[in-house]
């Protein structure tokens, strides 16, 4: 079973991502901020982490980052509502594999994660 | 006793020292190091005022007069302060005009009129002549009492060419016209003569110190000593001031000193001609009186060690400073005292004769022979060579004139009175001068007469009087008066009997002279050149920068005819220079071959004046120049016009100032709008992220919904789910728009009265179940009851709720509420214990969307425009709202007027300001 890690700060949010992909097969792990996301990554190894940017204590960004440094294989989705060019810029510099911006539609969204699975 | 030889080898010496002094002075100001341009030499070379006379006769006046020897010295010393008032002004008008004496001076000043400069320097010569005269009778006596110890009488019977004094007077007629006469500008500065003049002031000073430190240390055993024996000879009556007769008799000689330190032809020349820097006044204002003290401290000592040591002799008191060493067998002292004299008696020869040259050349000489088109035509070339000659040849002539004065007149009269006499020829110019300068009516007639009466009675009260005790007329006049007439009697005019004859004939010719002044100028009208010269010298402060515009001139001149002019009297060089000097200075450039305009024509009369004083510059500027008559309208008119332009200037300078500021304030104002914008766009991207969250959820569930076959219970909880983000949603916007209408001040309160503590209870009682799920104590505490405040209850409500939840969000354990009254306001406040806001986020925390700021790091508990919003609400009822740490609590306070002074609106920029 592939393993995902979704990191969000918004419960609703959270909450929808885990139905879905939980329905898909995926065994789901939840992180409320960077600095929660970044203890599972350690401790479970995702393949695969859908990330928001803006978060208490560490932010997207960093996660990223600390992420591609110690295991490129992860991949790494960026879902977020900073829609700028720039930030879009940034998440691709900080080694995302994709930017996605909120809303979202859930069929393309889990088309993608599945795409980069494989 | 010293031999014939030395004392003319001394003598001769000294005179080779000053040559050198002045020479090599002259030198090294051309390279550029100039010792004359400081204060102290210019203070030092005022002292020209001490002559001979007061070397030698303050002793002899103190001797027979006492303490009123002083006044001589007391009128310059209290006159000083006034410098700044009437030195300055008349620096500077002669500066700007390029004034080169007194006679120049008034001449200018009344429609540079040649009579009246030909009168004044007529009169100069009248009144200095006998002065000049008296110093070389000094030396030559002095040095006849140095050889002889007495004042050798048959020396006026030696021929000249056997006469010391004749040698001397070459000698200094020749230093003169080196260090005097050297450019054919008089308004030119004499370096070297100044330096000299100032060594002769140090060393007449340093001579007369020596000799008083001998007599009354060496000779007597100190001040005391010399008062007591004086008195013990009833001579007290000369250290003692007396009643009321010698008031008078003080305040009219201490008036006479004041007018001859401003007026004295070699004053005015080193005061006013050879001054280099406005700012030397200052310190001269302290430093001469304080020359002049020194130099009195040893009088009265010296004139009763005289006294008490010639009694019953019959020295001379005016010989007393020579006399005392030479009594005492001090050869060389006597010596030093000798050539202290000498030196006080050159200084004032050298000084007198350059200003008197001056005036001679260019208010008599050059008028009369400029008036000649013969003249003029046949040495139009040489004429800047010929004003120099003409000067030396004056200077020759003076000394030599005073020279035979000396030999023919002064011998029959006695030192003293001949140096008081001229000072009251000198006063008749004070009021023509200080009414020039302060006096715009003073006309020229008014001065002429005023001047020429003035004369008229000094000659008739001081010079007669001399020439009837000479015996060239019947003692008679004295005695019964002109034609017999009693009240004519020349030392008792209308009978008066109680002044001392120099203060008669003061009072009686200065007071006629300003009357006639007065009351002919009152009488008569000015022309419209005088009337612009009249202007220009007592508005000097306001006109001397602009002055080229401010003269008033109509006509036009061919410029090739003027320059022609100018190289006449100048050189071909200077002229080139000069002109340079004014396209520079008016940012112009010259038509080689077009006319003048006014500003030039008036700029070569000034460069002209310089050179042959105002009236002839006035002539030789009219020969080349087609001028139309000017009306005294036209003249007030662009008179006026100058000042307005000079106002216009000066409004014009305020106005760029203040532009500047409004530019910077347009800058800054631009600034505050560059960063209005950039918090708006912030605020836009803000609020639409804030939407984007709720939206997020909603879509996301809703496709969920759409796509999946849910259990009921599932199903029920996805919609509860939407629902909620829904109203989040609708709430954000709700807040906006609340925002922007608080912000652009088109919200409105609803303002009614209301009790605060049931609104209080009411919006607590909606929180209690929320601190009751999260574990946390509530505590309230209110002071009042029935209190009743005129405010928009659902607002105050909204604040009070907002402060409430984010209580709620942040505490561990506790919330508590807090409402008191004090002074004049309801204070609430609502502490939890939490942790806090860090410190440097405290001066944001009530911004709208503050959290935003920090997004990356910062998860936002709700919008993140409830502060700002409730902020807002308070400010709108006049309160206050704040954030504090008290106890461990974050406290946030708000406050409530009691008093009415709710606004329902609050303009808009009220922020921004």
């Amino acid at each position: 079973m592939s393993k995902i890690l979704i990191v969000d700060d918004e419960p609703n949010i959270l909450l929808s991502l885990e139905f879905l992909f939980k329905k898909e097969g995926f065994k789901v792990f939840i992180a409320r901020d960077g600095e929660e996301a970044l203890g599972i990554i350690e401790e479970s190894g995702p393949e695969l982490v859908i990330l928001d940017i803006m978060m208490p204590k560490v932010d997207g960004y960093e996660v990223c980052k600390h992420l591609k440094k110690k295991n490129r294989e992860t991949k790494v989705i960026f879902l977020t509502a900073k829609s700028k060019q720039q930030d879009i810029q940034k998440g691709l510099e900080a080694g995302a594999d994709l930017y996605l911006t909120k809303p979202f539609s859930t069929k393309d969204l889990v088309a993608k994660v599945k795409a980069l699975m494989n | 006793m010293l031999s014939n030889g030395v004392i003319i080898a001394f003598t001769f010496g000294y005179l080779a020292l000053l040559f050198a002094i002045a020479f090599f002075s002259e030198k090294s100001a051309r390279k550029g190091r100039s010792y004359a341009s400081n204060p102290y030499v210019y203070a030092l070379s005022l002292a020209v005022y001490c002559t001979a006379w007061t070397y030698y006769g303050s002793v002899g006046r103190a001797a027979t007069n006492g303490l009123e020897f002083l006044t001589i010295y007391l009128g310059p010393s209290l006159v000083a302060p006034l410098w700044w008032l009437v030195m300055r002004k008349i620096i500077r008008i002669s500066k700007v005009q390029r004034i080169s004496s007194i006679a120049d001076f008034i001449s200018s000043r009344y429609g540079k009129n040649i009579t009246l400069g030909g009168v004044v320097t007529v009169f100069c010569l009248l009144g200095i002549l006998p002065y000049t005269s008296i110093q070389i009778k000094a030396i030559a006596s002095t040095f006849d009492i140095l050889q002889y110890a007495e004042a050798a009488q048959p020396l006026v019977q030696v021929p000249f060419y056997q006469d010391t004094a004749f040698f001397l007077s070459l000698g200094l007629a020749l230093f003169t016209v080196l260090f005097g006469a050297r450019d054919a500008e008089a308004t030119a500065q004499h370096e070297g003569m100044v330096m000299a003049v100032a060594f002769e002031s140090v060393f007449k000073l340093v001579a007369f110190l020596v000799v008083g430190v001998f007599v009354t240390y060496f000779v007597f055993e100190g001040f005391t000593d010399i008062f007591l024996q004086a008195e013990l000879r009833g001579l007290d009556h000369l250290f003692l001031l007396q009643g009321e007769n010698n008031a008078s008799e003080w305040f009219w000689m201490s008036a006479l000193s004041m007018m001859a330190i401003f007026f004295l032809p070699r004053q005015f020349q080193l005061t006013v001609v050879e001054n280099t820097d406005e700012k030397h006044l200052d310190k001269a204002m302290w430093l001469f009186p304080m020359y002049l003290l020194l130099i009195n401290i040893f009088v009265l000592p010296i004139a009763l060690g005289g006294l008490v040591h010639f009694q019953g002799s019959t020295v001379d008191a005016d010989t007393f400073v020579l006399a005392l060493p030479i009594a005492y067998g001090q050869d060389w002292l006597a010596l030093l005292v000798y050539l202290g004299g000498f030196s006080a008696a050159t200084s004032m020869i050298i000084v007198s004769t350059i200003a008197l040259s001056n005036m001679v050349s260019n208010n008599l000489v050059i008028p009369v022979l400029l008036v000649n088109n013969t003249f003029k035509n046949k040495f139009q070339h040489e004429l800047g060579s010929i004003v120099i000659w003409i000067r030396r040849a004056s200077i020759f002539l003076i000394i030599m004139m005073a020279y035979v004065y000396y030999k023919q007149v002064s011998a029959h009269f006695s030192l003293v009175s001949i140096g008081l006499i001229s000072f009251v020829a000198i006063a008749q110019f004070s009021p023509s001068i200080l009414g020039g300068i302060f006096w715009k009516k003073g006309s020229k007639l008014g001065a002429l007469t005023g001047i020429v009466a003035g004369f008229f009675i000094w000659f008739y009260t001081l010079v007669i009087p001399t020439i009837v005790t000479a015996g060239w007329l019947p003692s008679t006049l004295m005695s019964i008066g002109l034609f017999g007439i009693v009240a004519l009697r020349p030392y008792n005019l209308l009978g008066m009997q109680d002044m001392s004859y120099v203060t008669h004939g003061l009072f009686f010719s200065l007071s006629l002279n300003l009357f006639l002044y007065v009351l002919i100028s009152m009488l008569t009208d000015q022309t419209s050149k005088e009337h612009n010269q009249a202007i220009v010298f007592v508005d000097i402060f306001k006109y001397s920068t602009i002055l080229d515009r401010s003269i008033i001139w109509k006509g036009k001149a061919y410029l090739p005819d003027l320059k022609a002019l100018l190289n006449n009297f100048l050189g071909e060089q200077k002229t080139a220079e000069v002109m340079e000097a004014y396209t520079l200075q008016m940012g112009k450039t010259l038509e080689t071959n077009g006319y003048a305009d006014p500003e030039l024509v008036n700029y070569s009369e000034r460069i002209l004046s310089g050179i042959i004083g105002a009236a002839s510059a006035r002539i030789m500027v009219e020969s080349v120049v087609k001028e139309e008559e000017i009306s005294m309208e036209e003249v007030l008119g662009i008179l006026k016009e100058t000042q307005e332009l000079k106002t216009l200037n000066l409004q014009l300078k305020h106005k760029s100032k203040e532009l500047k500021k409004a530019s910077e304030k347009l800058r800054k104002m631009n600034e505050t709008l560059r960063l209005n914008d950039v918090l708006k766009d912030e605020f836009i991207s803000t609020v639409t992220h804030e939407m984007k969250t709720p939206i997020t959820s909603i879509r996301a569930f809703s496709e969920i919904l759409l796509d999946e076959d849910l259990p009921e219970v599932e199903r029920k909880r996805f919609l509860d789910i939407i629902i909620q983000e829904t109203s989040r949603m609708s709430r954000l916007i709700e807040q906006v728009l609340d925002l922007e209408r608080f912000d652009s001040g088109r919200q409105e309160l609803n303002l009614e009265k209301t009790d605060l503590r049931i609104v209080i209870l009411q919006a607590t009682e909606s929180m209690l179940q929320v601190f009751k799920e999260k574990g946390l104590t509530f505590d309230m505490y209110l002071d009042f009851e029935g209190l009743e405040l005129t405010i928009d209850e659902d607002r105050i409500k909204q604040v009070i709720l907002n402060l409430l939840s984010n209580a709620s969000k942040f505490a561990k354990s506790k919330v508590k509420f807090h409402g008191i009254i004090q002074s004049n306001e309801v204070i609430i406040q609502i502490k939890d214990d939490g942790r806090g806001v860090p410190e440097e986020e405290v001066p944001y925390i009530f911004e709208k969307f503050f959290q935003a700021k920090n997004q990356t790091s910062k998860k936002p508990v709700g919008s993140g425009l409830g502060l700002a919003i409730s902020k807002k609400i308070i400010e709108y009822h006049g309160g206050k709202i704040g954030i504090s740490r008290e106890d461990g609590l974050t406290c946030f306070t708000f406050s409530l007027p009691l008093q009415e002074k709710i606004n329902k609106r609050i303009p808009y920029p009220k922020d921004n300001e």
